[in-house]
């Protein structure tokens, strides 16, 4: 039976939700314990608790409202170049931050074509600085990752239930209650949770665009506590607050998901039968008007790099170098970590808990909190890019796991029966039914981990220094010595790389998906 | 005949025990490619045959969680501002060095923090901006639609900076001198690069950044449309600092170090690789444009143990005159 595959994949979970346990609440408690006590915190910190409330909870919800739109759109589509314009569409969500102001600046700046073209027509100027601008970047960042997880939920509506509601001569309406409503109350739960949580950490966007006091963010105060006020006491309780924030997130999520049960279907295309007409006018005019609120700013900071590309040195060559390696091993050890995990869940709940940590915790507090416990024992440099691999397949876990735990759930109520019955167990029945069925969701998992890695700058700027550079922090040294040209290049280079791993693993795993 | 071949173990014992290694903690930007690092680097290792290595990252939060075990031997990249916290700490050594010949616009004391080079901070402005200010008040009158864009105090050195000097100028009506210029900040960044990226890309009218900026635009693009506001009441000093460690396992080589500072060989390669001007180098080493450089007559400057007593409270005060 295949109770023989069990016990090994649930002790694995449990090792994965140990380290991921110790990366994250094991780092505050080194800082905690460093710090010898606990500050108070002031009239700052509470100011930005709330600034950081309502704008999570306001980006959360318009990124998720927009998202369902676009996702079914792409869902019931078919068209050339669908799997590219899916791909890029994902670019925001991976960017550098920095490369992200860049473009959202030449886009909605002041100079920027929006407001060009809004003053040719005579009408009012929109700006993307302040708390706007803020919810701006958090829209820019995460729509496509609610896009991604929204379109995972429909892809995960067998065929089969469509061609049904279609022989049953069901119109959208009806399709929309019967199958669509059940599988978006599963998903958009989730979905608001990891957006909502990873807009609670949000720290350089807020700063870059929002700027000033009246859009200060918790992890900015935790910033401040640790790296201007040398404060461990308050920086330890600044990320408590922000665990206990994500913490009452996650239990809203769960009283208001109800999972959606579908019987086994055969992993192929959505194909749709209802939907013809205005429709197909509607669902392009929401593909195009996503597509250039999210590709426009890329395509800016494109532009404005060619010219330094060929001029850029050697060290941005290395540097880049030094990011795919981390990037990939960052990426396979956040499958490893994730994959038992999404097996070992029956219901998901603990899963859920232990992986939604991650986008929970500071990641100043835990690269502080690695540092003091590691910088007796070994030199930092040493470890920097270790470590950085380390801590990115953590951070980027919530995400595996938000593709994997509903198609792993899928699975054991299809495929996993007959597996069952066969008696298939161990090493088999991962190659022959786990890893195949899985697949889709695993390579948008890997490129995801891989992407997020590279771009990655707030862990390795405790522990770097100059020979152990990744390309992001490369790519601030270059801005900070005024070559803004070479850095425009770096960050074309990086935008490059980030989509070409994230394109190779998705792509990769929806082959033969028909996608 | 044993004898030079045991002279030649000794040599080569010696020479072992010569090539050490001096580590300094430097900012990224100090020791990357494009700053004076490498040149440094270069210079202090012909003489001292030893090896320099630099360490990079947020120098004085890393030394302070390492505390006395710090492999550190010498800090270099620290401000004024965080000098009298980085004092306090008690990690620093006396720096043994004659400051009272340094080429700075005010007088040194400090006998632990060492300058290696400093600059005014100011507004960069280009053609775009047609009366540029004069002074600090002449900046708060400015039309509101002029657009600028600081840097967070809490989380850059300039920022704190030009919050201190809002503080000294204004006093008690800093909360009145931030309210005014509220209307015409863009926006506050993290960084430097942040704010300094928006100038160029045409988005802000002006920056808060440093009187030697324009050099890297005249000396590297041949650009002269950058100028730095100077201010008739002069601008507020910045100045970065170098300390040795009290705990170094070097004492000898980490002294040679904080010698080598204000000797040629350090502060020639500060113009090029810090853009900012060095703290000891007679004018006429200094390259040309650099030598006619608009700098204030006056300089602003806040001593260590003012600007600890006073940062939390002007922090504050910009808090709050900017959230109105």
């Amino acid at each position: 039976m295949a109770a023989g595959s069990q016990p090994v994949t649930r002790s694995l979970a449990a090792l994965a939700a140990a380290l991921v346990l110790a990366v994250t609440l094991g780092t505050l408690a080194a800082v905690a314990w460093r710090a010898e006590g606990f500050a108070g915190v002031g009239p700052a910190a509470r100011d930005a608790l709330w600034f950081t409330l309502w704008q999570a909870v306001v980006s959360a919800s318009l990124s998720v409202i927009l998202a369902v739109p676009v996702a079914r759109a792409l869902a019931r589509r078919r068209f050339r170049g669908r799997g590219a314009v899916i791909t890029l569409m994902g670019a925001p969500f991976i960017l550098p931050t920095i490369v992200a102001v860049l473009g959202l600046v030449a886009v909605f700046g002041r100079s920027g074509v929006v407001n060009v073209a809004l003053r040719a027509l005579g009408l009012p100027e929109v700006s993307p600085y302040g708390a706007q601008g803020v919810i701006l970047a958090h829209v820019f960042f995460n729509l496509p990752l609610a896009v991604r997880l929204v379109l995972q939920g429909w892809l995960s509506i067998p065929a089969e239930r469509f061609r049904l509601a279609a022989s049953l001569g069901m119109e959208a309406g009806a399709v929309q209650r019967a199958l669509e409503w059940p599988m978006l109350r599963s998903v958009l739960p989730g979905a608001w949770l990891l957006i909502f949580a990873l807009c609670l950490t949000s720290f350089a966007v807020a700063l870059a665009l929002g700027g000033g006091p009246g859009a200060t963010t918790v992890e900015l105060a935790i910033y401040q506590a640790f790296r201007f006020d040398y404060d461990l006491g308050a920086a330890s309780v600044l990320g408590l607050v922000q665990f206990a924030l994500a913490g009452v997130a996650a239990a809203l999520a769960w009283g208001l998901a109800r999972p959606a049960v579908f019987a086994g279907g055969l992993g192929g295309v959505v194909r749709r039968w209802d939907g013809g007409g205005w429709l197909r006018l509607q669902d392009a005019t929401v593909i195009a008007l996503a597509a250039l609120f999210l590709l426009a700013p890329l395509l800016a900071v494109g532009l404005r790099g060619v010219a330094g590309l060929a001029e850029m040195p050697a060290a941005v060559w290395w540097a880049a170098l030094r990011s795919i390696l981390v990037a990939l091993a960052s990426a396979a050890l956040c499958l490893a970590l994730a994959l038992p995990m999404a097996l070992a869940a029956r219901r998901g709940l603990w899963v859920q808990l232990v992986g939604v940590l991650p986008i929970a915790a500071s990641p100043l507090v835990i690269g502080t909190g690695l540092f003091i416990l590691s910088y007796r024992w070994v030199r930092p440099d040493e470890i920097a890019l270790a470590v950085t691999a380390l801590v990115n397949a953590v951070l980027a876990l919530p995400f595996a796991l938000a593709a994997l735990v509903p198609a792993a759930r899928e699975m054991r109520a299809g495929s996993g029966r007959l597996a069952d019955s066969l008696g298939m167990s161990g090493w088999a029945r991962m190659r022959l039914v786990t890893l195949p069925v899985l697949r889709r969701p695993i390579g948008f998992a890997l490129g995801l981990a891989a992407a997020l890695s590279m771009g990655d700058l707030g862990v390795i700027a405790l522990f770097a220094d100059g020979d152990t550079a990744t390309l992001p922090l490369q790519l601030y040294r270059l801005m900070a010595s005024y070559r803004i040209d070479q850095a425009a290049g770096a960050a074309l280079l990086l935008l490059a790389l980030s989509l070409a791993l994230f394109w190779g693993f998705d792509r990769g795993g929806r082959a033969n998906a028909g996608a | 005949m044993k004898t030079p071949l045991i002279a030649a173990g000794f040599a080569l014992v010696a020479s072992m025990a010569t090539a050490e290694t001096l580590t300094v903690y430097a900012p990224d930007y100090f020791a990357s490619e494009w700053g004076p690092g490498p040149a440094i680097k270069t210079a202090f290792e012909a003489e001292c045959s030893c090896e320099l290595e630099f360490v990079t990252g947020d120098v004085l939060p890393r030394i302070l969680l390492e505390g006395a075990r710090s492999e550190a031997d010498v800090a270099i990249g620290l401000s004024q501002d965080e000098m009298a916290r980085a004092a306090a700490s008690g990690l620093f050594a006396a720096h043994g060095q004659d400051v009272s010949t340094l080429t700075m616009p005010v007088s040194w004391e400090d006998d632990t923090f060492l300058p290696f080079d400093w600059s005014h901070l100011a507004f960069i402005y280009d053609q775009r901006t047609e009366t540029p200010p004069t002074s600090f008040e002449a900046l708060l009158a400015m039309p509101d639609d002029t657009r600028i864009v600081i840097q967070d105090p809490r989380a850059s050195a300039a920022g704190l900076a030009l919050v201190m000097w809002v503080e000294e100028l204004y006093g008690d009506k800093a909360g009145e001198a931030w309210a005014r210029l509220a209307p015409k900040i863009l926006t506050v960044t993290k960084g430097w690069s942040e704010a300094y990226g928006m100038f160029t890309e045409g988005e802000a009218d002006m920056v808060l950044s440093y009187t030697t900026s324009p050099a890297y635009h005249i000396m590297a693009e041949g650009d002269e449309s950058k100028k730095a506001a100077i201010f008739e009441e002069g601008n507020y000093l910045y100045v970065e600092l170098a300390a040795q460690l009290v705990g170094t396992d070097q004492p000898d080589l980490a002294q040679r170090f904080m010698d080598f500072i204000l000797s040629d060989g350090f502060q020639t390669a500060i113009p090029e690789g810090n853009w900012s001007f060095p703290a000891k180098l007679d004018a006429e080493k200094l390259p040309e444009t650099f030598r006619t450089l608009p700098v204030p007559d006056k300089a602003l400057y806040v001593d260590a143990e003012t600007a600890e007593a006073m940062r939390d409270e002007a922090i504050e005060t910009w808090r709050q005159g900017l959230s109105q």
